[in-house]
């Protein structure tokens, strides 16, 4: 297993954020990552698995999940269909304790990465009920009266979109990073990394329309790094040279392809008032 | 060691604990730093801080505490322009400081110092990054925490990085300092609830199963009810416009977390104080109104009534007809409440005013009594008290 992380061939790491996962591999200390939409953060569990080779577990979050499905469920009514069909195995509660991916990730043979996606979306009390967890990577599996202790203490990797707030008793054992939105240097490091063949002609202008886009005030939500990826994508597919891209920054006209960028109704309508009153303005 | 640094960050306000700091003192043992300065300094914000609007205060006081120690003076004096020195000292130094160096013999002979200073520094260490001056009130070497200023490096350094990465800041717009976040407003209005199963029967009712299994002769019987939810009904009244734009925040807050936690929240905008017209859109509130009496007609006295306003205003618009700003009201504003709070016994009043400012202002006075002394403070201990008395 390699030591150290950093980035891949496919995900560009700044200096901090290798800094975050080095330090919580050889701390043995859950990550939460925070940052805008489109950063990166899940993407980020993946490549730690990739990078040091280590099983991969994921663990998405919904409104409705419970802490408890993360390590195990008991299917009751299984057991009870089968006690009147006169299953044998009816007899063992075992078989009908079904694992959740924190007990799968615990019986994994070496050191795994667990991903704990969007840990926001969840009921507040949610982090809480997995303090002890998180703690001392052991659960106690009451139907059977036995402790599952995680073989290897897991890489584990939380994200959280900010929706809201966790509690700081869950806080306080994690280590915390926020990616940053990347300045022009990375991001020309990311485009590259994902398409290598790219003009450079067209990779220039585009991050220019890019970031002047992001300056626009009053956007609801700015496009980040995987909306420029999409982008880029369809300039190349549909092939529009770089001239295209030249014609007047993003402040006086709309991008090729702005749907790719802008999400949001409102902002397009926003972006198109705004394109009208700077016109409006030159006459 | 570093403990000064601990307790800096705490004056700031920082929630840093001491399993934080020991696991720090574990980080720089275990060697994850490698004795740089910037591996030192993500190491540090990593474990230390939490939550990304509490970096700028990180940074502030990462700066001041070692900056005074490791100053970014790495270029040779003769670069540095004397009339951009003397600014630069200008900016750092307080008054007193300023009088004390005009008794050293003025700036004159303060650069002669400096760029004396400077030189035989750097002829000791090869151009290194060599650290100038004493901590605290050394004019050079206070290299203090400066927003605005220019800084020395920042331009043609031999260092690709001549800005430290904890002066530039780049987290400032990410400080709010809240008071109220949403998770407290949350934990607070979660006392307000009241279980009640009612819809689509989706859950598995364990003890019904059993029951009429057992009375099916032992073949399965399954019974299903509904999931039980919060049925508490909430009517939310929001002061809009005019003195409110200062907590047009934190209204949004408490409005975004009360929309969350109750599935039965209805809520009407007011201005100042409540007339015979509410509405439910501020853009449309002159075309799109409510009659009150509609309201009062249309949700029963099941309903807790939440009020949201700073209840700022001249007494006369609570007390006299026609005393309404925007319109002639044909009955009092006090006549209103009393109607609206004997319809909803079950009523609590948030004022985002600072308590202190309670007895000085007449209307909130006016507004306590008719309330009968349930009006709390827009905050984390007085929303949670305004919830506990509309839950009783």
């Amino acid at each position: 297993m390699s030591a150290r992380f950093n980035g891949t061939d496919r995900y560009v790491a700044t200096d901090d954020l290798m800094m975050a996962v080095n330090a919580a591999v050889a701390l043995q200390r859950p990550l939460l990552i925070k940052g805008e939409p489109g950063t990166g953060k899940t993407l980020l569990a993946q490549e730690v698995a990739g990078a040091l080779e280590a099983p991969f577990f994921e663990w998405h979050i919904k409104s409705t999940t419970k802490a408890q499905q993360g390590l195990y469920e008991y299917d009751a009514v299984s057991r009870l269909r089968d006690s009147q069909l006169g299953d044998a195995r009816v007899h063992d509660i075992a078989n009908y304790i079904v694992r959740g991916p924190l007990w799968e990730c615990f019986e994994a043979e070496r050191r795994p990465v667990l991903l704990i996606d969007e840990i926001d979306k969840a009921d507040i009390e949610f982090p809480n009920d997995l303090l002890r967890e998180l703690d001392r990577m052991e659960f106690y599996v009451y139907e059977t009266r036995r402790t599952v202790r995680a073989r290897h203490r897991p890489v584990i990797v939380i994200t959280s979109n900010n929706e809201k707030e966790l509690p700081d008793a869950f806080l306080r054992r994690c280590f915390f990073h926020y990616i940053a939105f990347p300045d022009k240097e990375t991001m020309a490091q990311i485009v590259d990394v994902h398409f290598p063949g790219l003009k450079r002609t067209l990779i220039r202008e585009a991050l220019e329309v890019f970031f002047d886009l992001r300056e626009v005030p009053g956007l609801k939500k700015k496009p980040s790094t995987s909306e420029l990826l999409d982008w880029l994508k369809l300039l190349m597919a549909e092939d529009i040279p770089p001239e295209a891209l030249r014609r007047g920054d993003a402040r006086k006209s709309l991008p090729p392809l702005y749907g790719a960028l802008l999400k949001n109704e409102q902002d397009v309508h926003l972006f198109e008032r705004l394109l009208f009153m700077s016109r409006r303005g030159r006459q | 060691m570093l403990i000064d640094f601990f307790f800096e960050l705490r004056r700031a306000g920082l929630k840093v604990t001491t399993t934080e700091f020991l696991t720090l003192l574990e980080a720089l043992q275990a060697r994850l730093a490698d004795f740089n300065m910037e591996q030192f300094y993500y190491l540090a914000r990593l474990i230390l801080v939490k939550d990304e609007t509490q970096y700028d205060r990180f940074d502030v006081v990462f700066a001041a505490y070692f900056n005074a120690v490791e100053s970014a003076l790495d270029v040779a004096a003769g670069e540095v322009p004397e009339a951009w020195l003397r600014r630069q000292a200008e900016l750092l130094l307080s008054e007193e400081e300023r009088r004390r160096i005009r008794s050293l013999g003025g700036w004159n002979a303060l650069m002669e110092t400096l760029k004396e200073r400077l030189r035989e520094q750097s002829s000791r260490h090869q151009g290194g990054s060599k650290w100038i001056g004493t901590a605290g009130t050394s004019p050079y070497g206070a290299y203090g925490y400066n927003p605005e200023g220019v800084r020395i490096g920042q331009s043609e350094s031999r260092h690709r990085r001549a800005v430290k990465v904890w002066d530039q800041r780049q987290f400032r717009n990410l400080d709010d300092r809240r008071q109220l976040g949403t998770r407290n407003i949350k934990v607070a209005l979660r006392r307000l609830r009241e279980f009640a199963r009612s819809g689509a029967a989706e859950v598995l009712d364990l003890d019904d199963t059993i029951r009429s299994t057992a009375r099916n002769a032992g073949m399965l019987d399954l019974k299903l009810v509904p999931e039980r939810h919060n049925a508490v009904k909430v009517l939310l009244f929001l002061d809009a416009g005019g003195s409110m734009d200062d907590y047009v925040r934190v209204c949004e807050e408490l409005f975004s977390a009360a929309r969350a936690e109750f599935k039965h929240l209805e809520y009407f905008y007011f201005h100042n104080c409540i007339y015979e017209r509410l509405w439910q859109d501020n853009a449309r509130r002159r075309t799109q109104s409510v009659s009150t009496w509609d309201v009062l007609h249309t949700y029963g006295s099941d309903y807790r009534v939440i009020f949201v306003g700073d209840a700022t205003m001249s007494p006369y618009e609570i007390t006299y007809p026609g005393g309404s700003v925007e319109h002639w009201n044909e009955e009092s504003g006090a006549q209103w409440m009393q109607r609206l709070l004997a319809a909803y016994p079950k009523a609590v009043w948030l004022n985002p005013q600072p308590r202190r400012r309670w007895d000085s202002t007449p209307s909130i006075q006016l507004l306590r009594e008719m309330l009968g002394e349930r009006m709390f403070a827009l905050t984390p201990a007085g929303l949670d008290a305004g919830i506990r008395a509309l839950s009783r």
